[in-house]
């Protein structure tokens, strides 16, 4: 007669309960960083339904591609993403773009390079191979350029702020005039989503901003979901490989579990030769 | 906590050799995807040692020619090698193209621009068109040292190529090996002329 | 180990090498014929996973190395190169960083095993001893690989943690202040404490590793514990450690795993703080600095204290503790599951530490500063008085037999007498 390990039932209960809770809701919010509030006026940030969030999520390249669209125009006259190349929007798992296009895209670009054998630097245009070209030499050119605020580098911003790209998205759709009695300093924004309400980038997308070429409408909205998506392409450009190995080597690590618990019971077993035995 | 009937498992004796040496199915299967899962959670951890995407991605060079004058050579880098590009006067050329291809150590163009079979003639060592052109990897194919023979008081062997100094192997005019150890011509890049002054390798 | 050996070398290679460095011979019997309890639970298949987690972190850490910059202005950089470029290097990184709270939540859930069941009772005071050490030099192998990204919470965690011995000037003046510039190598957290932080963070896992085998050593003494806390009285009790452990072991792992798993592959980032995506900025504090989870408990009870000094003698002193269990404990017998008054208050003590946790992720202030003061009071009390105390008035339950009986009932076991003329393989002389 074997006694009811209780307490182990109990703990192991306890146990998966207290990582079931975290594990069912991270599954469900995926990549997003969870939002939090602020320490006053708690910002307003909503959930988005995107194409790549659960277990299965993918990226949608057309979304990534109209993404890229809106932060060549726009974002990169003052944002950097130095850790993105150009080769990159090729890659599988992103916006996906054709070799052509992606050589058009670097064409585009003059970046400097050199010395050259007089010793001197000079432009050529960019090649696939290299660093997205950034809009300011240095920090302090960038300081300049934005009356003293830095325009932060994009390159993992969707994973840098709670809430991801819902944040980015907030933040671009949170423009306000300010509230009656909110003391606005000069020069800053008010903004919904931002912390504090107070931001220095100006209101960056206006309805028609972008040319879209594939039917999508051209409104605020739009762009804001399109770049956040892009966004998170560009911290996460593996997520894709991940979910797709994960689904594997979870499936392998379930048949392997069950192997192992057969086998486990078939050793365990041996005892009921002599007498009756505890798991 | 006295306790006088506790024995430590150096003073068990030991069960009967009954069950151990059982095999079942089921434990042959636990051991078959146990050793695949070890396979497998090892391959990452070697495969990461291979060349990552930013140096797999072709990264090209783009050299100006406009000052290199007939008899000189520049070397240049590209992923990390020397590349010998020569303006060889007519007599060198001259020299190159009279040699009997059949007759080389090795009779392969070892060009990367060329189909792999490619025979090792002038035409198919030098630029397209540009026959005064040379543009190879400088790297000897003996043991990997760099060839004497670029600059103006460099000895050049006696093909009036290049010189190897760590084992003696001689290149002619064409960078094709003539005599000494190397066992292959040295290596020409993917490269084209963009302008008539202006190479892209790579 | 001195004893008989059952291993008997059957290839002609066993045989060479049995004579000249019995490495086979020492892991059977330690790993393959070893008696062990018939009746552990799966509390007891930690170590196995812990000895699991040590191997994959150093194995996904040495590859990581090979791709990582230890300066300041690559640093995170490099980590990002890691994650886009490098092949496989985004499994790598995540399997690592997420690994490392793999670890610690293993080796809590193995730490309270030890303290529920009495496994740091004589004779396993050094068993125990060696496992607060390897706790210990975990956290600071852990907080020191979190520095290497140089994100912001890098940076700083860095610079708050080093900058507690200041509060040494309190002691002795000035010597605060001279310890915390050597540690940086500067007047400020910089390049130089980069490196050294990148060069004891790749060393200290082999130092874990060396006292992991001495923990494994000092349990095969006495050996295991198990669930009842009664010794094992005749080999009925034990069945070889092969088959039957290897394969259970193996089970949980796989559970575990699976766990791992779900977690690297879809939600890498969940215990992870978004402040760390953004580069280290010496001039910008963020709002709020907090480590991660498995530090909380400690950083609650740092707070909770007013004065710098004592806080910081309560942060050391909450894990300095544990050292003195073996003799704090006063109860005549192990396990709590037969101990009734007792067992409520290790329940309220696992409670305290999973409040701290949450505790110490919240600002100081307000209801979570008074609740971190009660229960970093009650986390001293139950070391320092419950422990004493409670062993002492409180009446056990009875015991069983021995461990068959517990597992067979008492109708069904033998005697609990040794056998007589036990069998014993060929002798082998006393080392």
């Amino acid at each position: 007669m074997t006694t009811l390990p209780l307490h182990g039932i109990a703990g192991a209960a306890g146990l998966a309960l207290a990582l079931a809770v975290p594990l069912g809701s991270a599954l469900a919010a995926d990549e997003t960083p969870p939002a939090v509030e602020a320490a006053n006026h708690e910002p307003s940030i909503e959930s988005q339904s995107w194409s790549f969030t659960g277990p299965f999520g993918v990226y949608d390249n057309a979304q990534l591609q109209r993404g890229f669209l809106v932060y060549k125009t726009i974002c990169a006259n003052c944002h950097s993403m130095r850790l993105l190349s150009y080769r990159n929007l090729g890659e599988s798992g992103g916006p996906e773009f054709s070799p052509e296009e992606v050589n058009a895209i670097a064409n585009e670009v003059q970046v400097t390079d050199g010395p050259n054998d007089k010793g001197e630097m000079f432009q050529r245009p960019a090649r696939p191979s290299d660093p997205f070209h950034s809009p300011f030499a240095n920090d302090a050119a960038a300081r300049v350029a934005n009356r003293g605020a830095l325009p932060p580098d994009l390159s993992v911003m969707a994973k840098a702020r709670p809430g991801g790209p819902d944040y980015i998205h907030a933040l671009l759709t949170g423009y306000r005039p300010a509230p009656a009695g909110f003391q606005l300093a000069p020069g800053m924004q008010y903004n919904v989503a931002f912390p504090g309400h107070q931001v220095a980038m100006p209101p960056p997308l206006f309805d028609g901003a972008v040319k879209y070429t594939d039917g999508t409408k051209p409104t605020v909205d739009n762009y804001a979901r399109d770049v956040a998506a892009y966004l998170m392409w560009a911290a996460e450009p593996k997520l894709e490989e991940r979910h797709k190995l994960g689904a594997r080597v979870i499936i392998y690590l379930i048949a392997f579990a069950v192997i192992m618990f057969l086998a486990k019971r078939t050793i365990w077993a041996r005892l009921h030769g002599k007498a009756a035995h505890t798991a | 906590m006295a306790d006088t009937t506790h024995v430590t498992p150096a003073q068990i004796p030991l069960p009967d050799e009954d069950d151990s040496s059982r095999r079942d199915v089921i434990m042959i299967a636990a051991g078959g995807f146990a050793a695949v899962g070890l396979g497998l959670g090892l391959w990452p951890l070697l495969d990461q040692m291979n060349p990552d995407a930013s140096a797999l991605s072709q990264a090209t060079t783009e050299v100006d020619l406009s000052h290199v004058e007939a008899g000189q050579a520049i070397t240049v880098m590209w992923r990390g090698k020397p590349i010998f590009i020569r303006y060889r006067t007519p007599k060198e050329i001259d020299e190159a193209k009279a040699f009997p291809v059949d007759d080389l150590p090795d009779p392969i163009a070892r060009n990367a621009n060329l189909p792999d079979d490619a025979p090792a003639t002038d035409a198919n060592r030098a630029g397209k068109d540009r026959e005064n052109w040379l543009v190879m990897i400088g790297i000897c194919t003996h043991l990997g040292c760099i060839p004497k023979g670029q600059a103006i008081g460099d000895p050049k062997g006696d093909y009036g190529g290049w010189f190897c100094p760590c084992h003696g192997s001689q290149y002619d005019s064409a960078g094709r090996i003539r005599k000494g150890p190397a066992p292959q011509n040295m290596a020409i890049p993917p490269y084209a002329f963009t302008s008539d002054t202006k190479v892209k390798i790579g | 180990m001195t004893h008989t050996s059952s291993y008997e070398p059957s290839t002609g290679i066993e045989k060479w090498l049995d004579q000249r460095l019995p490495v086979p011979r020492l892991m059977y019997d330690q790993f393959l014929a070893f008696p062990t309890p018939r009746n552990l639970n799966y509390w007891w298949t930690f170590g196995g996973i812990l000895t699991f987690m040590l191997v994959s972190q150093i194995a996904t850490g040495v590859v990581l190395a090979m791709n990582y910059v230890a300066t300041p202005s690559m640093a995170f950089d490099s980590v990002e190169h890691i994650m886009r470029d490098v092949n496989w290097g985004w499994l790598l990184r995540y399997t690592h960083a997420f690994g490392a709270s793999m670890f610690f939540l293993a080796a809590y859930i193995h730490t309270f095993r030890g303290l529920y069941y009495g496994s740091y009772k004589a004779p396993r005071e050094v068993l125990w001893i060696l496992g607060v050490l390897i706790l210990f030099l975990m956290i600071a192998t852990a907080f020191m690989g979190y520095s290497l990204v140089w994100g912001q919470m890098s940076f700083w965690a860095v610079t708050v943690i080093t900058n507690l011995f200041s509060s040494l000037d309190a002691v002795i003046p000035g010597l605060g202040t001279r310890l915390v510039q050597w540690i940086w190598g500067g007047f400020a957290v910089g390049g130089p404490t980069l490196t050294r932080l990148y060069s004891l963070h790749y060393f200290f896992p082999f130092v874990i590793a060396g006292i992991v085998v001495l923990h494994i050593w000092a349990l095969h003494i006495p050996g295991n514990n198990n669930p009842t806390g009664i010794d094992v009285k005749s080999a009925r009790d034990t069945v070889p450690f092969h088959p039957y452990y290897t394969i259970k072991d193996g089970f949980a792992l796989a559970l575990f795993a699976l766990f791992f798993a779900t977690f690297v592959f879809y939600a890498p980032n969940l215990l992870g703080h978004p402040d760390n995506y953004i580069p280290a900025n010496p001039l910008q504090t963020p709002q709020h600095i907090v480590p991660e989870w498995y530090f909380l408990p400690f950083y609650a009870i740092l707070r909770a204290i007013p004065s710098k000094l004592f806080g910081v003698a309560a942060l050391l002193g909450a894990i300095i503790v544990l050292f003195f269990v073996p003799w704090l404990d006063t109860s005549r017998v192990r396990s709590t599951s037969y101990r009734p008054i007792y067992k409520w208050f290790f329940w309220a003590y696992v409670v305290t530490c999973v409040m701290l946790g949450y505790l110490g992720s919240q600002p100081p202030e307000g209801i979570y500063l008074v609740l971190g003061r009660i229960f970093t009071a009650y986390y001293f009390l139950f070391f320092l008085v419950v422990m004493p105390v409670v062993g002492w008035i409180e009446k056990p339950k009875a015991l069983p037999g021995s461990i068959t009986e517990s597992v067979l009932g008492p109708e069904e076991a033998p005697p609990a007498t040794p056998q007589p003329a036990p069998r014993r393989r060929t002798p082998e002389p006393v080392l």
